[in-house]
C-alpha cells in the first residue's frame, strides 16, 4: 500500500504521457486524476496507521548505489513527519489535478500537462518518503525537473522559457550546497542513511572538520550546507529570485508546486534533519536569521506588486520565511504545522486567483481588474477565506499555526529568536495589508477592464469550484483540528521519533516555552493583522488617493520595493553577464588565440613558412638546379677531403 | 575452448566482415553500398552479441585478468600476443561493441559517397578499439592505440564537413605528438623490466625517479586523448567536422582511451609519480570543468557546445580516478561509461536535425517541440542525463566522483561541483534555443519527427541511461573487486616507497 501511494502517480504520468494520443484528452485526465485520488485515499489511511496509530515503518525496495561503504537504497520511510507530508501532497495534488481539468480546458496539450503534474507528485512523494539523503536528493531534483517543465509548459512564450531555466539554475546553486552537505555527512558518519546519522549525531557533536581551508564545527558546517540547498528550493533570501518568475507557469502549477508542496521541501529537509540540526545550534541561528529576513523582505515587496500571482508568490516566500525561523528556534512541529495549513490556504488563494484569471481571459494585472465580486461571488468568497487564514484571523487555520511560530520565536528568549519575532510581527502587518489590497483591487471599486471582458466575466465550472471547496474546508478547519496533535499537549505522542527537540533550560522543550509566553505576545499578531486590514481598507476603499500619494512621497523606497530590491539586476550583472564575458574570453582568447596560436596552428604555420622558403628555391629553371647541384657536390667533396681523410 | 578464443574472436571478427565486404560487394554502386551496409550491420551486431558472452563468462569475485590468451609473437623477446579483461576493461569492450552497430545504423542515410569504404573504416576501427582494451601486452596495446587513429583520421578527413582537412590534421598532430613520447617510455620500460607484459610490468616497481619521467611521457599521450585542458582544442574541431557516427565514436570511446590508460598504466605502474602529480591533474581538471563549461555557454554551433561539455565531463573523470578512493575511481569508470552513452546520444540528436537541415547553427533552429515531440522528449532525456539528474546514468558517476573528491579535498569538491551549476546552464540554454520557442522559421516547419530507424537507434540508449541511473549495481558490482585491487596495490606501493624514504631520513 505504501508503495502504491508513491508509484500510482508515476503510473498515471507514464500512461498519460506516452499514450495520451491513444486514450485522448479525457482518458488522460481520468487516468491521472484517478491514480491521484486513489493515492490520496491510501495516503489518508497511511496517515491514520502511521501517525495516529504510532507505527512508523520502512519499505525497502532495492539497492541503488553501492560503492565501497557508500551504500544507498531505494526505500520508503513512513513516520509521522512523512505521513503528514504525504497527506498534504496527495490531497492538494488531487485538488489541483481535478481543477486543471477545467482550467486547462482550452489548452491543446492536456495529456502532457496532466502527465507533468503526476510526475511532479511522484517526485515529491519520493522526496518525503526518502530514508536517506541521496534518495531525498533524487526527489529534490525530480521536483526541480517537473517544476522546470511546468514553468516552461507554454514553451512558445520566451518569458516562460527564461523563467524555467532560471528556476532550474538557481535551484542548482542551492543543490550545490546540498550536495556538498551530503558529502560532508558521508565523511562524518560514513553513511547517508537517516537512521545511522541520527543515532550517531550526539557522538559527532563537537568534532571539527576542515572545509575550504577553515576548521569548522563539523555538524554546523554540514547543516549550513544542507540549509543552502533548502534555501534554493524554498526561495529564501538570496536564492528567491526564481520564485516570482515561476509564475509564468499555468496557475494550477503555481498552486501545487510553488505554494503548497515543492517550495516547502526545504522546510521538510530541515525538520527531517532535526535530530542532527539540534546539535548544531550555530547553524540553527543562521536558519533563524535567514528565515526572519525573508519573511520581512518578501512581504515588503508583496505590498507593491501589481500582478495578482506575484503578490501571492511573494506572500509564499514570506510565509516560508516564517517556517524557517520557527525551525531555527527549534520549533520544528510548529513549522510543519504551518506548512500544512499554509498548503491549504495558499493553494486556495492561488486557485482562486486562477479562477479570477480564467474568468477575465488571462488577465493577471490587478490594475485591470476591479468590481468583480458581483460577477464571481463564489470565487470572491473563497478568496476571503484564504485571506483570512493567511492574515491569521482567529479560528481560521493560519491563526493557530502562525501564532505558535511567533510565540516559539519569542519564547526561545534568544537574540535571534527575538529578532525573528519582531520581523514576524512586522511582516504580519504587511501580510494583512497586501492581502486586503489584493481583495479590494480585484473585487471592489470600479471595473478597470474593458466593458466586453467585464460583461463576459463568468464563474468557473463546478470541476474547478469543487477543489476550491475542499481546500477552503482545509483552510478553515485544519488549524483547529490539528493544533492539539501538532503543537499542543499531544505533540510528543504524535511526532514520536520523527522529530527531535532537545530540552532547553528548565527542562522544557521549545513548544512548552512557547505556550508560556505573556498574553500580549499571543494577542499581538492578531492586532497587527487587524491594523494591516484597516490600513488597506483606508487606502483602497475609503481614501483611494492615498497609495499614489504615498508612492510619490517616498518614491525611492517605492521604486526599491517595486523593483524587488534590485536582486535580479544585481545577479544579472554579477553572474550572468560575467559568465558570458568569461566564456567569450576563454574561447576567443584562451582557446583560439593562445592555445591554438602557439600550439597546432603556430606549428603548422611555422612549417608552412619553412616550406614556403624551401619552395622558393624551386624556381623551375634548369640552370638553378644545376648550380645548386654543383655547389652541393663541391661541398661534399671538400668535406670529405677535410674530415674524411 | 570458446572462452580461450572469445576475446580474440570479438577483436578480429570485424575484419572478417571487412573481408566479406571486399569480396562480395562488387558491381553496381547502389547495390554494393546497400550490401556493404547490411554486411557491416550484421557483423557489428554479431560482435556485440558475442561480446555479451564476455559479460556472461565474467567472474566478478577476482581481480585477475580473465579469458586470457597468450601466444608468442616475436620469439625470444618476450613480446607476445596477450589478451584478457578485468572488471575495468570489460566495460570498455562492451561500450565499444555496443556503440559500433548504433553508429552503422546512424550512418545509414547520412553517408552517400564511398559507402563501402566508410563501412570498412568503421569495422577496422572496431577491431582497433576492442583490441586496445583487451591488450595485455604493452606493445600490442601501443599498436592498437595508434591504429585507432588511422580509421578515425580517414573518417574525419574523407567524410567530414567543409573544414575537414584542417580538423583531421589537428587531431592527428595532437594525438601523435603524445604517442611518440609514450613509445619512448615503453621502450625504456622494456629495457629495464625486460618484458612488455602488462601484468608483469605492474609488478616491476620502477624507481621513483624513473617513474617521474615515464609518468610524464604517458601523460603526454593520455592527456591529449582525454582531452585535458590545455591540450583540448583539437576536440571541438574534430567533432564539428566529423560525420555524426564519427563524433559518436570519438566521444563515446576514443576519449575513454586516455582515462583507461591512466587506470591501466599510470596508476598501477607509476604509483609514486601518480601521487606526486595528482595535484597537477586536479588543477588541470578543475580548470577544464569551469573553463570549458563557460566556453560551452557561448557557443553558437551545437556540436561545438556538446564537444566542450564533453571536455568538462571528462574533467570529472580525471579528478575521480586520481582521488584514489573507491568512490572516486568507480565513479570515474562509471562516468566514462555513462558519458560514452550520453554524449554519443547527444551527438546523434544533433545528427537527426543535421540530416534534415544540414546546419549545426543553433540560431537556425527553434520551436522543434511543436512538430517533433518525440525528438524533443528524447533530447530532453539525454540533456537531463548530461546535466546529471538523479535517476539517469549521469548522476551516479558524478556523485561518486564528488564523494571521492570531497575526501581528497573540500576545495576540490567545491570547485568541481560548480560544474553542476554551469552544466545545467549551458545545456538548458541549448535546449531552449533548439526545441522551445515558437515555430517561426519556414524551413523548419516541414521537418518530420523521428522515423523508425532513428527510434531504433535511440531506444537502446534510452534504456541504458535509465538502467544505469536506477540500478547501477549491475555495473558497479562487477568492477568493485578490480577497483579495490587497484587501490590496494597503489596504497601498498606508496607505503613501500615511503618506508625507505623515511628510513633514509
Amino acid at each position: 500500500m505504501l508503495t502504491a501511494i508513491v508509484f500510482l502517480p508515476l503510473l498515471g504520468a507514464i500512461i498519460a504521457g506516452f499514450f495520451g494520443r491513444q486514450i485522448g484528452d479525457r482518458g488522460a485526465q481520468i487516468v491521472t486524476c484517478g491514480a491521484m485520488g486513489i493515492s490520496a485515499i491510501l495516503g489518508v489511511i497511511a496517515f491514520i496507521e502511521v501517525a495516529l496509530g504510532g507505527e512508523p515503518r520502512t519499505v525497502r525496495l532495492m539497492n541503488w548505489i553501492s560503492s565501497g561503504t557508500f551504500e544507498v537504497d531505494w526505500a520508503l520511510r513512513f513516520d509521522t513527519l512523512t505521513a503528514v507530508m504525504v497527506i498534504v501532497v496527495t490531497v492538494v495534488s488531487t485538488c489541483v489535478h481535478v481543477y486543471s481539468v477545467g482550467y486547462m480546458s482550452h489548452d491543446a496539450s492536456k495529456p502532457r500537462f496532466m502527465a507533468y503534474l503526476s510526475l511532479f507528485t511522484f517526485a515529491m512523494l519520493m522526496l518525503v518518503t526518502a530514508d536517506n539523503l541521496v534518495q531525498l536528493f533524487f526527489g529534490w531534483e525530480g521536483v526541480g525537473l517537473a517544476s522546470y517543465l511546468l514553468i516552461g509548459f507554454w514553451f512558445h512564450k520566451p518569458t516562460a522559457n527564461a523563467a524555467s531555466i532560471k528556476a532550474f539554475v538557481v535551484n542548482r546553486v542551492g543543490d550545490f550546497g546540498f550536495a556538498l552537505g551530503i558529502f560532508g555527512v558521508y565523511m562524518l558518519f560514513d553513511s547517508v542513511q537517516f537512521d545511522v546519522i541520527f543515532a550517531a549525531a550526539p557522538d559527532v557533536a563537537g568534532q571539527t572538520m576542515e572545509f575550504l581551508g577553515f576548521q569548522w564545527d563539523a555538524l554546523t558546517i554540514v547543516s549550513i550546507l544542507l540549509f543552502i540547498g533548502a534555501m534554493g528550493k524554498s526561495a529564501q533570501l538570496g536564492l528567491h529570485t526564481w520564485l516570482p518568475d515561476a509564475m509564468e507557469g499555468p496557475t494550477p502549477v503555481s498552486a501545487l508546486i510553488h505554494a503548497a508542496t515543492m517550495v516547502t521541501a526545504g522546510v521538510f529537509l530541515v525538520a527531517r534533519m532535526s535530530p542532527m540540526m539540534e546539535y548544531a545550534p550555530t547553524a540553527l541561528e543562521v536558519v533563524t536569521v535567514v528565515g526572519a529576513l525573508t519573511a520581512f523582505f518578501a512581504a515588503t515587496i508583496g505590498v507593491c506588486q501589481t500582478d495578482i500571482k506575484r503578490v501571492i508568490a511573494y506572500s509564499t516566500c514570506s510565509q516560508l520565511g516564517y517556517m524557517f525561523f520557527a525551525l531555527g528556534v527549534g520549533a520544528y512541529p510548529a513549522a510543519i504545522f504551518h506548512l500544512m495549513t499554509h498548503a491549504f490556504f495558499k493553494a486556495l488563494l492561488f486557485l482562486s486567483a486562477g479562477s479570477v484569471i480564467h474568468a477575465i481571459h488571462d488577465e493577471q494585472d490587478m490594475r485591470n481588474m476591479g468590481g468583480l465580486w458581483r460577477k464571481i461571488p463564489y470565487t470572491y468568497a473563497m478568496m476571503w477565506i484564504g485571506s483570512l487564514a493567511l492574515a491569521g484571523i482567529p479560528f481560521f487555520a493560519g491563526y493557530y499555526s502562525k501564532d505558535i511560530m511567533l510565540e516559539a520565536a519569542f519564547g526561545a528568549h534568544s537574540a535571534v529568536g527575538t529578532f525573528a519575532f519582531w520581523m514576524g510581527i512586522a511582516a504580519a502587518v504587511l501580510t494583512a495589508f497586501y492581502s486586503w489590497r489584493l481583495l479590494y483591487l480585484t473585487f471592489h471599486g470600479t471595473p478597470r477592464m474593458d466593458q466586453h471582458t467585464f460583461d463576459h466575466a463568468h464563474e468557473s465550472p463546478p470541476v474547478m469550484m469543487g477543489p476550491l471547496v475542499v481546500l477552503a474546508i482545509g483552510a478553515i478547519f485544519s488549524g483547529f483540528v490539528g493544533y492539539e496533535h501538532f503543537v499542543g499537549d499531544g505533540e510528543a505522542a504524535f511526532w514520536g521519533a520523527s522529530i527531535l527537540m532537545l530540552a532547553r533550560e528548565g527542562g522544557e522543550n521549545i513548544l512548552e516555552m512557547a505556550h508560556h509566553v505573556p498574553t500580549w505576545v499571543k494577542l499581538l499578531p492578531f492586532v497587527m493583522g487587524l491594523i494591516g486590514i484597516g490600513v488597506a481598507t483606508l487606502a483602497y476603499v475609503l481614501r483611494p488617493g492615498i497609495p499614489a500619494a504615498t508612492a510619490k512621497a517616498v518614491r525611492p523606497l517605492y521604486l526599491f520595493l517595486l523593483n524587488k530590491w534590485y536582486f535580479d539586476e544585481a545577479y544579472d550583472w554579477l553572474f550572468v553577464k560575467r559568465s558570458w564575458q568569461l566564456g567569450q574570453i576563454f574561447w576567443r582568447h584562451g582557446d583560439q588565440s593562445f592555445i591554438d596560436g602557439f600550439g597546432p596552428d603556430g606549428i603548422a604555420s611555422m612549417a608552412r613558412a619553412l616550406a614556403g622558403r624551401a619552395s622558393a628555391l624551386q624556381s623551375g629553371y634548369v640552370y638553378h638546379y644545376a648550380f645548386a647541384m654543383l655547389i652541393g657536390v663541391s661541398a661534399l667533396i671538400s668535406w670529405y677531403i677535410v674530415f674524411g681523410g | 575452448m570458446l572462452e580461450d578464443w572469445l576475446l580474440t574472436l570479438v577483436t578480429f571478427l570485424p575484419l572478417v566482415g571487412v573481408g566479406f565486404i571486399l569480396i562480395t560487394t562488387r558491381g553496381d554502386e547502389e547495390e554494393a553500398s546497400t550490401a556493404a551496409k547490411q554486411m557491416a550491420l550484421l557483423t557489428t551486431g554479431c560482435v556485440f552479441l558475442l561480446s555479451l558472452l564476455i559479460w556472461v563468462n565474467f567472474d566478478a569475485t577476482t581481480a585477475d585478468f580473465q579469458l586470457v590468451k597468450r601466444i608468442e609473437w616475436i620469439p625470444g623477446s618476450s613480446i607476445s600476443y596477450h589478451v584478457g579483461v578485468d572488471g575495468i576493461s570489460m566495460w570498455f569492450v562492451l561500450l565499444s561493441t555496443f556503440l559500433t552497430p548504433i553508429c552503422i545504423l546512424a550512418s545509414w542515410d547520412a553517408i552517400k559517397t564511398r559507402v563501402r569504404e566508410y563501412m570498412i573504416a568503421f569495422l577496422v576501427l572496431e577491431t582497433m578499439m576492442v583490441g586496445m582494451f583487451v591488450s595485455l601486452d604493452i606493445l600490442l596495446f601501443y599498436v592498437f592505440f595508434e591504429g585507432v587513429l588511422i580509421p578515425m583520421f580517414l573518417i574525419i578527413g574523407v567524410w567530414g564537413g567543409a573544414n575537414r582537412v584542417y580538423a583531421a590534421f589537428k587531431f592527428f598532430l595532437y594525438t601523435l605528438t603524445g604517442s611518440v613520447l609514450m613509445l619512448v617510455a615503453i621502450l625504456t620500460m622494456y629495457g629495464i623490466a625486460g618484458t612488455t607484459d602488462i601484468p608483469r610490468l605492474m609488478e616491476a616497481g620502477f624507481s621513483p625517479d624513473l617513474q617521474f619521467w615515464l609518468w610524464l611521457a604517458f601523460f603526454a599521450s593520455f592527456a591529449v586523448k582525454v582531452p585535458m585542458w590545455p591540450v583540448h582544442t583539437w576536440l571541438p574541431d574534430a567533432h564539428v567536422e566529423a560525420p555524426t557516427a564519427g563524433s559518436v565514436i570519438l566521444a563515446g570511446v576514443l576519449l575513454k582511451m586516455g582515462g583507461y590508460g591512466f587506470l591501466r598504466f599510470s596508476i598501477p605502474m607509476f604509483p609514486d609519480a601518480s601521487a606526486y602529480f595528482a595535484p597537477l591533474i586536479f588543477g588541470l581538471s578543475v580548470v577544464a570543468v569551469i573553463y570549458t563549461s563557460l566556453v560551452a555557454l557561448v557557443q553558437k554551433d551545437m556540436k561545438k557546445l556538446i564537444a566542450y561539455s564533453s571536455i568538462a565531463h571528462m574533467g570529472f573523470v580525471t579528478i575521480g580516478m586520481f582521488t584514489m578512493t573507491t568512490q572516486g575511481v568507480e565513479g570515474s569508470i562509471f562516468q566514462m561509461l555513462s558519458h560514452g552513452i550520453v554524449s554519443g546520444a547527444l551527438f546523434l540528436c544533433v545528427g537527426v536535425v543535421y540530416d534534415r537541415m544540414h546546419t549545426r547553427e543553433i540560431d537556425a533552429y527553434g520551436g522543434l517541440a511543436n512538430n517533433m515531440p518525440r525528438y524533443a522528449l528524447v533530447f530532453m532525456v539525454f540533456m537531463m542525463a548530461s546535466v546529471g539528474l538523479p535517476g539517469t546514468s549521469g548522476f551516479v558517476g558524478e556523485i561518486l566522483i564528488l564523494v571521492g573528491a570531497f575526501q581528497a579535498s573540500t576545495w576540490l569538491a567545491a570547485l568541481t561541483a560548480t560544474g553542476l551549476i554551469l552544466g545545467a546552464a549551458y545545456m538548458l540554454y541549448l535546449y531552449r534555443r533548439v526545441i522551445f520557442g515558437a515555430l517561426e522559421k519556414d524551413s523548419l516547419k516541414a521537418l518530420v519527427d523521428l522515423n523508425r530507424r532513428e527510434i531504433a537507434i535511440f531506444a537502446p540508449l534510452l534504456i541504458l541511461v535509465f538502467w544505469m541511473g536506477i540500478y547501477p549495481s549491475t555495473f558497479l558490482d562487477l568492477m568493485a573487486v578490480s577497483v579495490d585491487n587497484l587501490i590496494t596495490n597503489y596504497t601498498v606501493a606508496l607505503g613501500e616507497a615511503a618506508g625507505p624514504a623515511l628510513a633514509a631520513k
